[in-house]
């Protein structure tokens, strides 16, 4: 995901000379070809993320579309104040980048697990979540993005992820992308769509899948009609059911008790909080993926 | 777009306007049961000398792209500032009786809906990163605007501000100014015994910024200092503005209590005539 990012970054800034990223000092081996073509959109901030997240701000209250770059937690919780306020309240054209989603630096301990992040981002208003499920999306949520610049939240694996589209999907915010059709679905945002597709052939054999790569508080609008398609709904998410995915959803479904009814979640249990170990262990001990 | 270009709005009595802008802060807090009149009589000498003459913009159009940029990073003295955009018209004189009101624009903290106000703080340490990144932006661009940011002592606490003072200075931001409003209280005691800044000059200079000391209520060294940038072409500077909290009305100078309190009617009254309040017309009470 980290280089289908990277690639289509370069691709969007080659023709949209606003586009300009900011690294927290990481990205080693990732962001040298945004930096090389594009040196005078590049900035390293330093080991510095409030600075980083207000001098974005600053920048594209100028005109620029900032993206700002570091791992896990430390672009998003370290400046969570300089996004609620300088960014989103401002309502202005930053991209916060977050690599490393879920427990993908699972073995690096509990301040690299970003497990609470959904829970931040998705409390202010204006923000759009992107959550991309495999690198055709990161693809599709970036031309998204761009195209209508706004305070958003990009949310990445790390390196390797296989590709479940057959090419870069159309997206818009709240909409899911189908790729198993059926009447009972597994719906996955972000880097949970894997989970969903092992759970389609194991735990819930027969169920569709789908996927939610862009969503946020203002988009619940459009969920209790495509729920009311389905005879049951199951979310995934690789995050804690606390102010994440599934409780956005709950949330969209308010007041419809018919469609709660057909509503499950499965995220990330709390357990996994202070475990180190591979992501795919972790998922399974977190419950998000079938035991192996 | 073609704009017509920007001057400087020329001299104007800044003293007389600082009178206007503590005379209309008075009344506003008065009405609003407000707090924070301390922190605007601090600023009220900078701000005045800002908009009367040192700022490069114009109220009739308050988005040129080539107007300087003045952020309060120290958003609880708004007052100071409303009452400045409203005695040099980018807003009328009858917007500040709503201060305090449901619903006014003139919120308790400064708020960039108003035409002129570029940002809204109220959490200190977020005027500076943020008027670094328009510095910077400024400078990737070749513009000539500059970027001053009004900040306060006590918000030196906040990491965010060094982290920003790293980052303009390795960037040799040089069209940006910041201006600390040193009156050397902050909310419960002296800056001294809550979290010292001292040496702060010294401080300022170590991170790589250019540094001036002053009397923050001296008309005339006031307008030197912040008329002609850079000091030293690839530096920042730093204005260290000596303050006194509450300056020009006796019974707030200096006092850590008008940091929360309003005025009666009668202390309003003694204020005014203290300062030397001449407002007749467009009185914000009137």
């Amino acid at each position: 995901m980290r280089d289908a990012f990277i690639d289509e970054l370069v691709a969007l800034a080659a023709e949209q000379d606003q586009i300009a990223l900011i690294v927290g000092d990481l990205g080693f081996g990732v962001i040298e070809p945004f930096a090389d073509r594009f040196p005078d959109r590049f900035i390293n901030a330093g080991v510095a993320e409030q600075n980083m997240a207000g001098l974005a701000a600053g920048m594209a209250s100028e005109g620029y579309h900032v993206f700002t770059y570091s791992i896990a937690n430390f672009p998003t919780f370290r400046c969570a104040e300089q996004i609620r306020n300088d960014i989103a309240y401002h309502d202005l054209p930053v991209t916060t980048v977050a690599v490393g989603a879920g427990l993908a630096y699972g073995a690096l301990g509990y301040s690299h697990h970003a497990v609470q992040d959904y829970a931040l981002m998705r409390a202010m208003p204006n923000m759009v979540i992107a959550a991309p499920g495999d690198p055709y999306e990161v693809r599709a949520c970036l031309r998204w993005l761009v195209a209508n610049p706004c305070p958003s939240y990009l949310r990445l694996g790390k390196a390797g992820e296989p590709r479940f589209h057959a090419e870069v999907p159309a997206v818009a915010p709240g909409r899911w992308l189908t790729l198993k059709p059926g009447e009972k679905m597994l719906l996955a945002t972000g880097s949970a769509l894997g989970a969903a597709l092992q759970r389609s052939e194991s735990s819930h054999a027969g169920y569709g899948v789908a996927s939610l790569p862009l969503w946020g508080m203002d988009h619940k609008a459009a969920q209790p009609g495509q729920v009311e398609r389905v005879a049951e709904l199951v979310t995934l998410e690789d995050h804690l059911a606390d102010g994440g995915f599934g409780s956005w959803f709950y949330e969209s479904l308010s007041g419809r008790p018919e469609a709660v009814a057909k509503l499950r979640s499965l995220s990330l249990s709390s357990e996994v909080c202070g475990l180190v170990g591979g992501q795919a262990r972790l998922n399974a001990i977190g419950g998000l993926t079938c035991a192996q | 777009m073609e704009h017509a270009p920007l001057a400087a709005a020329g001299p104007q009595d800044t003293v007389d306007l600082a009178r206007r802008v503590r005379g209309q802060a008075l009344r506003m807090v008065a009405r609003a049961r407000a707090s924070h009149i301390g922190s605007a009589l601090s600023i009220a000498d900078i701000v005045a000398v800002l908009y009367g003459g040192v700022l490069r913009v114009d109220p009739s159009r308050p988005n040129h792209p080539e107007r300087d940029r003045f952020l309060l990073s120290k958003g609880h003295a708004c007052v100071a500032v409303y009452a400045a955009l409203a005695e040099t018209g980018f807003i009328p004189r009858e917007t500040l009786s709503t201060y305090g009101q449901d619903l006014s624009p003139l919120m308790a903290h400064i708020s960039h809906t108003l035409p002129g106000v570029e940002f809204s703080t109220g959490a200190l340490g977020h005027g500076l990163p943020f008027g670094t990144g328009k510095a910077l932006a400024a400078k990737r661009r070749g513009a000539g605007w500059r970027t001053v940011v009004l900040m306060s002592d006590g918000e030196l606490g906040e990491g965010s501000n060094w982290e920003a003072m790293m980052f303009a200075a390795h960037h040799g931001l040089d069209r940006l100014t910041a201006i600390i409003d040193y009156n050397k209280l902050q909310s419960l005691t002296t800056v001294e015994r809550t979290l010292r800044v001292e040496p702060l000059a010294d401080k300022l200079a170590a991170f790589g910024w250019a540094v001036r000391e002053l009397d923050g209520h001296d008309h005339a060294a006031l307008a030197d200092a912040l008329g002609t940038t850079p000091w030293q072409p690839g530096k920042p500077q730093v204005v260290i503005a000596h303050t006194i909290k509450g300056k020009g009305v006796s019974y707030m100078e200096d006092k850590v209590e008008w940091h929360y309190r309003s005025p009666s009617p009668e202390l309003l009254a003694q204020a005014l005539a203290e300062i030397g309040d001449s407002l007749e017309e467009g009185r914000a009470d009137a």
